[in-house]
C-alpha cells in the first residue's frame, strides 16, 4: 500500500448528528486501497456511527465522503452499496425469516449467485452449506455472524465495512475468523473493520485509526501500534498484551 | 432466480419440519360440527358455503395481511377499498345488464371479469393516492396511522355516498353464476364454487410471489429490516408503495366478490367487515399467507355452522375462535414477523 496512491475511501471533516446528539465531530479517515484498515477506540467513541455514516444509514451533516474519488456524501444507501461496498453491521442484520439460501440470493444484487463465489463461501463457512435451507433465525450467534459476512462477500466488492465481527463469539470461532479475513485480504478486497478484539486487529490490520469522542486521534500502521504499549495505553487505555 | 449450480444436494441439508397442525384446523372444525348439525347433506351445504365465504374473506383480508402483517401499517381504511371495489363492480354490472342477463356463458363471464378488473384497477389507483397522502406521512407511527386511515375510511365512505347514494343498492349475479348444482341432497351454489376458485388462485399467487420470487424475498426481508435491505443495494420506498397498492387491489377484488356475495349493500359494506378482517389476520399470525387463509376458512366455517346450529351466539363465534387460537398460540397460527 503506497501512501502516494489515491485512497479508496476518504472521510473529510465528517460530522453526524443523531437527533439531538452530536456524535461525530469532524472525522478525517483515510482507507488505502487493498489491505485492512482497523478502526479502534473505546465504547461510545463513534466507530459504529462512522460506519453507518459511510453507508448513508445516518447522513453526514457536514464534511465530505469520497469513494474512489467520487463524492458520495449525498448519496443514498442503495446507491452506495451498488458502488461495491459490502456492509456487515454490528447487529449482523440477517433476515431471520428467510433461509440461508434466500439471504445469500438477496445479497447477490446482480440477480444470480456465482457458483465459484458460493464455493468460496462454503469453504470459509461450511455451516452455510449445512444449513442452506434452514431459517436464518434458527442459526447460532456465530453462524449468524458467518451468514452476515457471507452475504457481504457473495459478490466481489471493492470495500467491506465490517462492524465488530467477533462480538460475542467464542475464541475458537475468532481464531477461524482471522484465517477467513486473511484469505479475504488475499483476494484483493479492501477491508475497513471496527474491532474491539486487539489480537484479531493485530493479526489482520495493515493500517489503523483510533477514535475518541467522535474524532480520529491517531492514524498509522497497525504493526507500529501493536509494538508500542505506551501508545496503546495512551490511545486505548490498555495494552494489547492483555488481550493475547 | 435459478438455484446455483453448486447448491448442496437436498439430502445433506436438514429441513425444518413443516407445522401441519394449523393446516388441519378447518378439517377438525368441520368434523366437530357434523354431529352438531346432524343431517350430513345440510352439513355438506354448510361446509361448502363456509369454505366459499372463507375464501372471499381471505381475498379481502390478504390485502391487509400484506399491509398490516408485512408492512406494519395499521390500515383501518382497508374497508374503504372493499366498499369501493363493490361499488365499482356495481357500476360495471348495472349498465351492462344485457350481458349479465344474456344466455351466453361467454358474455356472463366477460362482464364478471370486467367487474373484477375494474374493481382492482380503481382501488389500485385510489390506494396509490391514499398511500401518498395518508400513509407515507405517518409511516412508523401506529397511533397516527389509526387516526389518518380511519379518517380516510370516513372520507371514502362519504364520497361513495355522494357518488352512488346512501340507500341500499343491489345487483344480480351474471346468469351463469346464479343457481345451484345438486350434490345428492345438498345444494351447492355456483357462485360460491367460483369464489372458492378465485380465492385459491389468489392464495397460490400470493404464496408463490412471496416465497419464490425476488420481489417476494425483498418484501419479506424489508419488513424485518428495511435499513439492511437498503444497505444491500435495494430501494425500498417504491417496493413498499407497490405492496400497499397491491393490498388495495386485493381489497378491491375481494370487494367486488363480497358485494356479489351479499347482493344488497350500502357504503358501510367495508367498515362492517373490517373487524372480521383484523380477526383473520390476528388468528393467522401477522404476515403469514397460509395463516391468513386458515384464519379466513375457520371464520367462514364457524359462521355458517354456528349460524345454523346456534344462531344466538353467531356474532360471538368469531371472537371465540380468535380467543381459543390465541390461548393456544399467542402469536397466531404462523408467526412471520415479530412486533
Amino acid at each position: 500500500m503506497a501512501d502516494s496512491e489515491a485512497p479508496l475511501l476518504k472521510l473529510d471533516k465528517v460530522e453526524t448528528k443523531i437527533g439531538p446528539y452530536h456524535i461525530l465531530h469532524g472525522v478525517d479517515l483515510v482507507v488505502p486501497k487493498g489491505g485492512a484498515t482497523m478502526l479502534l477506540g473505546r465504547n461510545g467513541a463513534g466507530k459504529t456511527t462512522t460506519a453507518r455514516t459511510i453507508m448513508a444509514l445516518w447522513k453526514a451533516c457536514a464534511g465530505e465522503i469520497h469513494f474512489e474519488g467520487q463524492n458520495i456524501t449525498k448519496e443514498e444507501a442503495p446507491t452506495i452499496a451498488r458502488l461495491g461496498i459490502g456492509y456487515v453491521p454490528e447487529t449482523m442484520g440477517i433476515f431471520s425469516d428467510l433461509t440461508v439460501a434466500e439471504n445469500l440470493r438477496l445479497a447477490a444484487i446482480s440477480g444470480r449467485i456465482d457458483p465459484e463465489r458460493l464455493d468460496m463461501v462454503f469453504a470459509a463457512f461450511p455451516a452455510m452449506k449445512r444449513f442452506w435451507l434452514g431459517r436464518a433465525g434458527t442459526l447460532s450467534g456465530g453462524q449468524k455472524q458467518m451468514l452476515s459476512i457471507a452475504r457481504a462477500i457473495i459478490e466481489p466488492r471493492r470495500l467491506l465495512v465490517i462492524d465488530e465481527p467477533t462480538k460475542g463469539l467464542a475464541p475458537a470461532i475468532i481464531a477461524n475468523m482471522i484465517g477467513i479475513f486473511r484469505d479475504l485480504k488475499a483476494t484483493g478486497v479492501t477491508i475497513l473493520m471496527i474491532e474491539q478484539n486487539f489480537a484479531l486487529a493485530r493479526a489482520i490490520g495493515d493500517t489503523v485509526a483510533v477514535m475518541e469522542d467522535g474524532r480520529i486521534i491517531h492514524r498509522g500502521m497497525m504493526a507500529e501500534l501493536a509494538d508500542d504499549e505506551a501508545l496503546q495505553r495512551r490511545l486505548l487505555g490498555l495494552s494489547m498484551s492483555a488481550h493475547q | 432466480m435459478s438455484e446455483p449450480a453448486v447448491a448442496p444436494s437436498a439430502t445433506e441439508i436438514p429441513r425444518e419440519p413443516v407445522d401441519w397442525l394449523p393446516l388441519a384446523l378447518p378439517a377438525i372444525v368441520a368434523v366437530v360440527a357434523l354431529p352438531l348439525v346432524g343431517d350430513p347433506w345440510t352439513w355438506l351445504t354448510l361446509t361448502i358455503a363456509g369454505l366459499a365465504m372463507g375464501m372471499i374473506i381471505f381475498t379481502v383480508s390478504s390485502g391487509l395481511m400484506l399491509v398490516f402483517g408485512l408492512m406494519d401499517v395499521l390500515n383501518f381504511g382497508h374497508g374503504a377499498f372493499i366498499a369501493l371495489g363493490a361499488y365499482v363492480g356495481l357500476s360495471v354490472l348495472v349498465p351492462l345488464t344485457p350481458w349479465v342477463e344474456a344466455t351466453s356463458v361467454l358474455l356472463n363471464l366477460a362482464v364478471f371479469a370486467l367487474a373484477l378488473c375494474a374493481g382492482v384497477a380503481v382501488t389500485g389507483l385510489v390506494g396509490f393516492v391514499f398511500d401518498r397522502l395518508l400513509i407515507q406521512p405517518v409511516y412508523g407511527n401506529h397511533l397516527k396511522q389509526i387516526l389518518m386511515t380511519t379518517g380516510g375510511l370516513i372520507i371514502i365512505e362519504q364520497l361513495i355516498r355522494a357518488i352512488w347514494g346512501a340507500e341500499t343498492v343491489s345487483f344480480n349475479l351474471p346468469a351463469t353464476l346464479r343457481g345451484s348444482w345438486l350434490l345428492g341432497e345438498s345444494a351447492v351454489e355456483r357462485y360460491r364454487v367460483v369464489a372458492l376458485g378465485i380465492g385459491c388462485a389468489v392464495f397460490a399467487g400470493l404464496w408463490l410471489i412471496l416465497t419464490k420470487t425476488r420481489i417476494g424475498l425483498m418484501v419479506r426481508a424489508g419488513v424485518e429490516n428495511r435499513e439492511m435491505l437498503e444497505a444491500m443495494g435495494y430501494r425500498t420506498r417504491h417496493l413498499f408503495v407497490g405492496v400497499f397498492v397491491v393490498g388495495a387491489m386485493l381489497a378491491g377484488l375481494g370487494g367486488v366478490m363480497w358485494g356479489l356475495y351479499l347482493q344488497n349493500f350500502t357504503a358501510a359494506i367495508g367498515a362492517q367487515i373490517n373487524v372480521l378482517i383484523f380477526i383473520v389476520i390476528i388468528i393467522g399470525g401477522l404476515g403469514s399467507t397460509t395463516g391468513c387463509l386458515i384464519g379466513a376458512l375457520l371464520v367462514g366455517l364457524t359462521t355458517n355452522y354456528v349460524g345454523f346450529a346456534a344462531p344466538k351466539i353467531a356474532l360471538f363465534s368469531n371472537i371465540l375462535i380468535m380467543l381459543l387460537v390465541l390461548l393456544w398460540r399467542p402469536q397466531g397460527l404462523y408467526k412471520v414477523v415479530d412486533r
